[in-house]
């Protein structure tokens, strides 16, 4: 009962207080640590300096493959470089890859489910047969078709990751777009006789618009996923680099010596996506009011 | 679109079937001819000269070929050919299964997808049966039930759905294969060699399957007819087993058709870490080595395999769902 009261006090209060504070404090506790976590990744990427134990290009031969303890973390990989630094170094590739796979992803998405959703009929058909056409892909599939024309580079990483992921979103905004320009508000709007622009400008984008916070966030985790599958197949960043997919690679050939080398940036890679799909279930409910605050 | 409502109400049931599943195998072959023409776009934005990259491949150096070689080879292949002529003779040659030849080996794409594809409808089927059996016993015996391990099973369901298959594939490989020693490290070693790179592609599959199968538990659990079936005296299990189970495994049903394209992008990772034979290892060594026909015919062939799962999702859905019939 007083959990339901405390809500509907926070939620008057929302409106005046900074946004911020109210919409944290609403927070269940997994969600909390999930963007808690997601702070400490983007920290990683900003500022690596600050969270590392050691240089993560040092090599040290007296300490190769060491298993994880208190003075290295993760452990040491077989040229004595601290694991745990690495990861952390790699953290600001790894999501940057990620960011552009998304960026690029929902930007090709927009284009194609805006069009179809505001336009219908026949352009709508022909984007949705096109979609169709590029579902039929394996996701991997489409990204290695891409890494085999234009070579395989970081650049061509964030192409790849980011046309293959891409349909997937432009089926949602479509849907999106269809699903409001049926809702009762839109045809209220109509009915009051305003221009077809300020409906769409006013009603449909920023309704049709809301699931895009929802999307960004697992887009994030899903194109890391991908991108560090690239890697690890050696078809993106090579492994010298601490990029996640790239650690994982280099671990491989001495996996069945060391596995932390491939458990550990393993568990930043899963840790990140599990949380980034974590905040946008959560936001999600929230948009679709479903939340119970408590 | 006004035409087979006409038909529909015309034309006696069998026929209007007929036409149904026509229409389906058209629509299917329009993707697949698309497909191809998409895939034919994309390898021809390569850039530089194909004979010479193709010498290279095949070789595996870099060889510094003169002009005259290099024209021989592009008129040998119709690489000096306009785009349209190579993309009619690409299209005409496609209904024979004919995908070129090999840049690295100079044997036909059509003959190594052959040899290769076995060992992946094995892999992919048993890790989607596997995903199945795993969704639906976590969903059967967890879903619409109170308490904190309901809830738990649900968070680890999303956990798994998220874990990348080829760090799954080799956190098993280490455990299993190299500290136990219960399986094979590698290899295509019949059963025993299947069952970890299976379950490495069926655990992520089964969390994303079991997620939409126990949404749907959750809300066919509180329908009527559920509570009929109880107060007609079935047991619990046998209210979630025959009737509760048949509507959730609706939505999984449509998502495995899907998840075929899933599988086919998992197996190439899954079969690079076990060292499996398979097209998807294939593709892999490939797109290294820039073999462009062996690339475009494992994804165009891929393609056809999964445009081919989702018709039969399509065409054996009114078998699954009695309601679908009565239209």
């Amino acid at each position: 009962m007083s959990s339901t009261d405390q809500a509907l006090v926070f939620r008057a209060v929302e409106r005046r207080r900074s946004a911020v504070a109210a919409f944290v404090r609403t927070l269940p506790p997994g969600v909390a640590v999930a963007a808690l976590v997601i702070v400490l990744f983007v920290a990683a990427a900003a500022a690596p300096g600050h969270l590392q134990t050691h240089n993560p290009f040092r090599t040290d031969l007296y300490a190769t493959l060491q298993p994880p303890s208190l003075a290295h973390l993760f452990g040491t990989d077989q040229s004595g470089r601290d694991l745990f630094s690495r990861v952390v170094e790699g953290t600001r590739q790894s999501l940057t890859i990620g960011i552009g796979a998304t960026g690029l992803s929902l930007s090709i998405a927009l284009l194609l489910g805006v069009t179809a959703g505001l336009a219908g009929g026949a352009v709508d058909a022909a984007i949705s047969r096109f979609l169709e056409v590029l579902f039929a892909f394996p996701n991997l599939f489409l990204a290695l078709l891409f890494v085999t024309v234009f070579a395989a580079t970081p650049a061509t990483l964030v192409i790849a990751v980011g046309i293959g992921t891409a349909p997937g979103y432009a089926r949602m905004i479509r849907g999106q777009f269809l699903s409001v320009k049926r809702a009762g508000y839109v045809e209220a709007a109509r009915t009051l006789g305003h221009s077809y622009g300020r409906v769409v400008r006013q009603h449909i984008f920023p309704n049709a618009m809301r699931p895009l916070v929802v999307m960004i966030t697992l887009g994030l985790g899903q194109s890391i996923v991908w991108a560090s599958g690239l890697a690890f197949l050696g078809l993106g960043v090579a492994p010298p680099s601490p990029e996640w997919g790239a650690l994982l690679d280099a671990g491989r050939h001495y996996v069945t010596r060391a596995w932390w080398l491939e458990v550990m940036p393993g568990l930043a890679i899963i840790a990140f996506a599990l949380s980034a799909t974590v905040v946008s279930r959560h936001l999600q409910d929230r948009l679709e009011g479903r939340v119970h605050a408590g | 679109m006004s035409e087979p409502a006409i038909t529909a109400r015309q034309a006696p049931p069998w026929r209007r079937r007929t036409a149904a599943v026509l229409r389906r195998l058209l629509g299917a072959v329009a993707v697949f001819w698309a497909v191809a023409t998409f895939t034919f776009c994309v390898q021809s934005l390569l850039p530089g000269d194909r004979a010479e990259m193709m010498l290279n491949v095949a070789s595996g150096t870099l060889v510094q070929a003169s002009k005259a070689e290099l024209a021989a080879v592009n008129a040998r292949y119709g690489f000096d050919q306009p785009l349209s002529v190579q993309y009619l003779r690409y299209i005409e040659a496609l209904p024979r299964g004919d995908f070129g030849v090999s840049y690295q080996t100079h044997r036909p794409v059509r003959d190594m997808i052959a040899e290769q594809i076995r060992p992946t409808i094995l892999l992919t089927a048993s890790a989607l049966v596997l995903a199945w059996v795993i969704a639906i016993v976590v969903t059967v015996t967890t879903a619409g039930r109170p308490g904190r391990l309901s809830r738990f099973i649900g968070g680890v369901q999303v956990a798994t759905a998220v874990a990348p298959p080829y760090w799954i594939g080799t956190i098993l490989l280490v455990v299993f294969a190299v500290r136990l020693r219960l399986f094979p490290v590698e290899g295509d070693n019949g059963l025993p060699g299947l069952v970890l790179p299976a379950a490495a592609l069926a655990i992520p599959l089964s969390g994303f399957l079991g997620q939409v199968i126990r949404e749907e538990f959750s809300r066919v659990l509180e329908q009527p007819f559920v509570t009929t079936a109880r107060m007609r005296g079935m047991g619990d299990t046998g209210v979630r087993l025959r009737h509760v189970l048949r509507h959730a495994a609706l939505p999984g049903v449509t998502l495995s058709g899907w998840a075929v394209g899933a599988l086919f992008s998992g197996a190439a990772v899954i079969e690079t870490v076990f060292a499996r034979p398979g097209i998807g290892g294939l593709l892999v060594a490939a797109t290294s080595s820039r073999d462009i026909p062996l690339v475009t015919g494992i994804i165009v062939a891929s393609a056809g395999i999964y445009i081919l799962a989702n018709l039969l999702v399509d065409l054996a859905y009114p078998i699954i769902d009695p309601r679908l019939r009565a239209r």
